[in-house]
């Protein structure tokens, strides 16, 4: 030891004797913020936890998150109309995480590599019936057993899949990945029962079953009066596509005609030219603006050659054309009639105006209500007879894929709740994560990755699916490009500019934690954290 | 060795015997024939290993030597003047940090007027800045006490300033007795720093001292100098008994046997001092000399054990406090506290006035008739002071005192004011 | 774990760290038990500037030479905020002897080193000195000069907060114009600091030829590693200039300070680049260019600027100088 010489010398590090916290006014918190993406999300997903697993490239655990709650990732990352894209923060920015692309590969490398669902729950010896395997019924299937329950699954046609098979054409989603999900949910130990159509649900529930959730979807076409003669094929859009699958294509002739502004009269449209209709037309009452249709789907079709008629409504079907009628918008935007009348070859016209629930199998029901044409159900997806729950496309007019597994889920946490005699709950939601809450300056500038869209000439011809799918590293990128907003995602930034080294760092997927010890307050580390996960609390005297 | 050299070259053989690790130096005269011969030795490769670093001013050389002291290297420098007084934060900051440097003073006087001569001024500017002082009366002492200079401030942790004479010893050609290495290294262990700069233990050297501790700190400085009081006559022991003669210790006295009257001086005056001594003993006067080879610590006791017999004391000091008088003579005095007997400062020699035989004896006889004034300027022209002084007292602005003053002497060319 | 070898990254090198990089691409600052050469507990004030730059630039050399540092440093916020008896914030040996002769004492240390090598007493050690701008620019000018001339085995390191704020908020040479400071006082005709020749010691260090010479600020800290590891990669006198925002005399929110820094080299004012033997090697591009208002309009020092009356005058002045250092040293050139 050096003779070190009174009070001139010190020894290293002996500071650590005072204690600055003292003169904190605010101290920093690490908060947890609700990302825009997942707030979107009808499913519910932790879409910012599972990319976070994708950015290092473990796309296992990435894949696993994601199925916390949501089983179907491969055919969402194909069929989602993705809210989370339009929420995500990075659009202003550059361009939105394609986080729907990064899920799709998530979801196909999980068939790929073979990886299974597991529950660590017990068996609870509970029994529950679901009924249709639609996205809705099966999101409450897995989410039943992996809370422990036995599941039954009645499907009433000869295939499960509900929508996901007889409305979506094969083109947007390939029948071996829609195959490959439902499978491995068979494989999780859900009971499927194909051909049992259930046409009293009490009765069905009195066959051993403790709950039963109802998901029977919006199979039956909504249709319009227009006089047609004989001879004339007025056909409607969900038996076009439900005949896809089963009965075999339809015969439309050479021009056919779709009448509705929906995604499924685009479905229908395209579905057509690829049957070989040398024009598909799509009429519809009101403007390219107003129709309920994606526009990314409006613009696929148009690269295809559909063809449309806007302001315009069909009169009548002749034989071998049509009369339409020219429409314009009030003030109000509402279509109205103006005389002005046309005609237009066609072989076939399709009706696809919406569709409705066939809800037979629930007369009798004491205290189950519906209105005009939907079950009502409570927050917690509840009907008003209890034990007997509904979700999907028949509690509903916001009907996707998305919105059915999201009421899947949720249900399936009510009804779990219901068998143990208690009332679910959702968990509180953080506070969101807005744009403003960010600091962008540390994001890299990354455009959004584009997917490879098919040749046009074979998604003029055939079913293979337009959209390609993005290889591992372009996923890698893409998932990259995630912002993390309102979560921390330890970038190590709070832990270096801290002035006054007062960020202990807990280690890789520990993340940090503040030393109010030394901590002065000063607010860089929540000025400097990219993503706004660190807030400044006035100090309590 | 017996060598018949320049002090200057002395000085700097001597400072190379001792080993020294890192040298900085800037020129200012008289020092400056010590680091050419030091910076040539290195350059040479004869003092190895060694840095020596051209440094672009005084200020720039003390610290260098500081921060080499700090890093454990044994550091040397040399100044005089207005160096002195450039680098004098450094120095306060380097007996502060407890650096034992070693730094040769070649006294001179300080401006304005710019003088390049001898006297003390400018080492007593700095009396109190905390380090050790030594004087050396001759070059054979000034070889002496950096050697020894070296090992009581590595032994104490302080700096040390050998003061010598510019030009009357700087560029003196003495006989000297050069030492042997084997000497050299047998008196002075290598330098073990108390405290080092070392990545192996890292301290905190020069730290912020507030209220609560600065007094401590600066009584412990004075504790430590004040040791040096008890080290320096046994190390000027060990020293003789190496190498053979008397040098360095607090103070020498000369004939004070019985002496009534005491000249006490400090430097190279001493000489000229115990030549006149010698010749007043001679007609029978009791007269001695007391000769400071410390200045600081100022050895107090040693000095009135010197003086205590004597009826009085005559200060003859090259050096001046303007508005007080002298400012050696003012620390003998504290010495004498308590002893009846006459006390006379004479200032002499300021800005190398020569002080002669002649004047000397003519003040040692006035002395001894106690008709002296309390304060006297030996060989001061009364003439030319007394009519600026009138010049001023006629006419506020009179002009540049020190041309006035050359003007009536005549060295300057005279011109209308 | 195995990393990607993949070109972008969420975050790319702009934050501290990132789990995602391999690991000689990850600062010093990101390790989890890094140096902390400048611990916690010193006194400077909240959201300082100089505690945070003099950590990352000591940590970085102290990661580059393996813990074999000493530091000098001068008079200062810097010295005062870490050294006061009884407790030292620094766990690197250090010196703090005056404030213009820190460049001198660092040289005495290496000059000491280099002869205990010779002797074979120490194994390599190298020296960082360190200081504000008063410290550098003004009092230690002289000394860091002789220090470049001499071409000493020193990093010396400039922590820039335009001026003397230990002695409550006065003018350096390194004040920008037009800032208001104690001894230049927002008033008269022209309030604030004198728009003069400027004294931007990174330019006269260049001029000196030595080895190498940059400047940094706090807002960029892998091209502040960068710098100090290419720094003790080399040998001879060396200089980093890092600009270290002050909140207290700038007069901004303490959680703004890398904000600050980060404005003042976005607008060019400040300009950050580095140099080898006195050719310009290298400039950290602006990313974003604004206009000098984003910078100057946040600081109390320039409210004079915009109130009672805009000072459109002065504002054009300083966007000048921002225009000359972007033109000068190519900040809005791609890398």
């Amino acid at each position: 030891m050096m003779d070190k010489p009174f009070a001139i010398t010190l020894d290293p590090g002996s500071s650590l004797a005072n204690r600055t916290g003292s003169w904190r006014t605010f101290r920093p918190v690490y908060v947890d913020r609700l990302p825009p993406c997942n707030a979107a999300c009808p499913a519910g997903e932790n879409i910012q936890g599972w990319l976070f697993h994708a950015e290092s490239g473990e796309y296992e655990a990435a894949w696993r998150t994601l199925v916390e709650h949501n089983p179907l990732p491969a055919i969402m990352g194909r069929v989602c109309y993705h809210p989370c894209e339009g929420a995500c923060n990075r659009q202003h920015l550059d361009a939105a995480v394609g986080i729907n692309a990064v899920e799709r590969f998530l979801g196909d490398e999980a068939i790929r590599r073979g990886w299974r669902f597991s529950s660590d729950a017990p068996p609870s010896g509970k029994r529950v019936l679901v009924i249709g395997s639609g996205p809705a019924g099966l999101s409450c299937a897995y989410h039943l057993r992996r809370l422990g329950h036995a599941v039954t699954i009645d499907e009433a046609a000869a295939q499960a899949g509900g929508m996901m098979r007889y409305g979506i054409p094969k083109y947007r989603l390939p029948r071996d990945i829609l195959d490959a999900e439902i499978a491995r949910l068979i494989d999780f130990g859900i009971e499927l029962r194909l051909n049992r159509k259930v046409s009293d649900v009490l009765a069905a529930k009195a066959e051993g079953f403790d709950a039963v959730f109802l998901g029977v979807g919006a199979h039956i076409a909504k249709r319009a009066y227009i006089p047609a003669g004989d001879a004339n094929k007025v056909l409607d859009a969900v038996s076009v596509l439900h005949g896809m699958e089963e009965a075999g294509p339809p015969l439309l002739g050479r021009r056919v005609v779709v009448y509705g502004g929906g995604n499924t009269a685009l479905d229908v449209a395209r579905t057509a030219r690829r049957l070989g209709a040398e024009e598909a037309i799509i009429v519809y009452r009101r403007t390219r603006e107003k129709m309920p249709a994606h526009d990314f789907e409006v613009e696929e079709a148009l690269q295809e050659g559909i063809t449309f008629k806007w302001l315009s409504t069909i009169k009548e079907a002749g034989e071998e054309d049509i009369l339409i009628e020219k429409m314009a918008l009030d003030e109000k935007g509402f279509p109205q009639p103006t005389g002005e009348f046309e005609r237009i070859p066609a072989d076939s016209v399709v009706l696809a105006l919406g569709q409705e629930a066939d809800l037979s199998l629930l007369q009798n029901v004491p205290g189950l209500s519906i209105e005009q044409g939907l079950v009502k159900v409570d927050a917690t997806m509840m009907t008003g007879h209890a034990g007997i729950f509904a979700g999907g496309d028949m509690v509903g007019n916001e009907r996707t894929v998305t919105v059915a597994v999201g009421h899947g889920k949720k249900a399936a946490r009510a009804i779990d709740a219901w068998l143990k005699g208690e009332s679910y709950v959702p968990a509180a939601k953080h506070e969101l994560a807005t744009f403003e809450r960010l600091n962008t300056w540390y994001y890299s500038d990354a455009p959004k990755t584009v997917r490879p869209v098919l040749d046009i000439i074979r998604r003029q011809s055939t079913f293979d699916e337009v959209l390609g799918g993005l290889d591992e590293g372009n996923a890698l990128f893409e998932a990259r490009r995630c912002l993390s907003c309102g979560n921390c995602f330890e970038c190590d930034n709070c832990y270096g500019v801290c002035p006054d080294n007062a960020v202990i760092k807990l280690g890789p997927g520990q993340r940090f934690r503040f030393n109010y010890d030394y901590c002065k307050g000063c607010g860089i580390c929540a000025a400097e954290c990219p993503c706004g996960a660190i807030k400044m609390v006035p100090e309590e005297i | 060795m017996l060598k018949q050299i320049e002090g200057s070259r002395a000085v700097a053989e001597a400072v190379a015997l001792c080993r020294p690790e890192v040298i900085c130096a800037y020129p200012i005269s008289p020092q400056t024939h010590i680091v050419e011969a030091l910076g040539e030795m290195v350059k040479a490769g004869t003092l190895a290993p060694c840095e020596f670093i051209n440094v672009e001013s005084e200020f720039a050389a003390m610290s260098v030597a500081i921060g080499a002291s700090a890093a454990g290297a044994r550091s040397y420098t040399a100044t005089a003047s207005q160096g002195l007084l450039f680098m004098a934060e450094a120095v306060f900051n380097a007996a502060g940090l407890g650096l034992p440097i070693v730094m040769t003073v070649a006294n001179r006087a300080i401006g304005a007027p710019i003088n390049i001569w001898n006297d003390h001024s400018d080492a007593l500017a700095l009396r109190d800045a905390g380090w050790i002082q030594l004087f050396a009366e001759n070059n054979q002492e000034a070889l002496d006490l950096h050697i020894q200079a070296f090992r009581l401030g590595e032994e104490l942790s302080l700096p040390v300033m050998v003061c010598m004479d510019g030009f009357i010893l700087t560029h003196a050609f003495e006989r000297v007795d050069m030492p042997t290495q084997e000497q050299v290294d047998a008196y002075l262990p290598p330098y073990e720093p108390r405290q080092v700069l070392d990545p192996a233990e890292p301290v905190s050297i020069g730290a912020m001292v507030g209220p609560e501790a600065f007094m401590e700190v600066r009584y412990l400085a004075h504790a430590k100098q004040m040791e040096a009081l008890k080290l320096i006559p046994a190390y000027a022991a060990e020293f003789k008994a190496i190498f053979g003669r008397d040098s360095g210790g607090l103070t020498h006295t000369y004939r004070c046997e019985d002496a009534e009257t005491i000249v006490v001086a400090m430097g190279s005056v001493l000489g000229t001092i115990k030549d006149v001594v010698d010749e007043m003993r001679e007609t029978g006067h009791k007269i001695g000399v007391l000769g400071i080879t410390l200045f600081r610590p100022f050895p107090l006791e040693a000095v009135r054990a010197g003086l205590k017999g004597a009826k009085r004391v005559v200060v003859l000091e090259k050096s001046m406090a303007v508005g007080l008088g002298g400012i050696l003579s003012t620390n003998v005095r504290m010495a004498l506290s308590g002893l009846h007997m006459h006390g006379y400062t004479v200032i002499a020699g300021l800005g190398g006035r020569a002080i002669t035989k002649q004047s000397l004896t003519k003040l040692f006889l006035e002395a001894e008739q106690d008709a002296l004034e309390h304060v006297t300027f030996l060989d001061l022209d009364w003439a030319i002071v007394n009519k600026q002084l009138e010049r001023e007292k006629a006419h506020r602005r009179s002009g540049p005192v020190a041309e006035n003053l050359l003007r009536d002497i005549g060295v300057v060319a005279a011109r209308n004011y | 774990m195995s990393y990607q070898p993949i070109k972008f990254y969420q975050t790319g090198t702009f934050t501290v760290g990132n789990r995602l990089l391999p690991p000689e691409q990850r600062s010093v600052q990101a390790q989890q038990k890094r140096y902390n050469s400048l611990n916690s507990g010193h006194r400077a004030c909240q959201g300082c500037g100089e505690a945070l730059g003099a950590r990352y630039a000591i940590d970085a050399a102290m990661e580059a030479t393996n813990g074999r540092l000493i530091c000098a440093n001068a008079t200062g916020c810097l010295e005062v905020f870490s050294t006061p008896y009884p407790e030292t914030s620094w766990q690197v040996p250090w010196i703090h002897s005056l404030f213009g002769n820190t460049a001198a004492v660092a040289t005495g240390i290496a000059a000491a080193l280099k002869v205990k090598m010779q002797k074979g007493e120490r194994r390599h050690i190298r020296v960082v000195a360190q200081g504000g701008d008063g410290g550098t620019t003004d009092i230690g000018f002289g000394c860091l000069s002789g220090m470049f001339e001499r071409n000493d085995d020193v990093l010396f390191i400039c922590y820039d907060n335009g001026g003397y704020m230990n002695t409550g908020i006065q003018r350096s040479s390194a004040t920008p114009p037009a800032a208001r400071t104690a001894t230049t006082p927002a008033v008269g005709e022209t309030p604030g600091n004198v728009f003069g020749q400027g004294k931007f010691v990174p330019a006269i260090a260049l001029a000196h030829d030595i080895p190498y010479v940059a400047t940094a600020t706090v807002a960029d800290l892998r091209d502040l590693e960068a710098k100090v590891r290419r720094a003790m990669e080399l040998s001879g006198a060396r200089y980093l200039h890092i600009l270290v925002p002050c909140p207290l005399g700038w007069g901004f929110a303490s959680h703004e300070t890398i904000k600050m820094a980060r404005l003042a080299k976005e607008t060019g004012l400040f300009p950050v680049f580095e140099a080898e033997h006195g050719e310009i090697t290298a400039v950290l591009p602006i990313r974003h260019p604004l206009p000098v208002e984003e910078y100057l309009k946040p600081q109390k020092r320039f409210a004079h600027l915009f109130a009672p009356r805009l000072r459109t005058d002065v504002l054009t002045r300083l966007q000048a100088l921002a225009d000359r250092n972007i033109q000068r040293y190519g900040l809005l050139e791609k890398p």
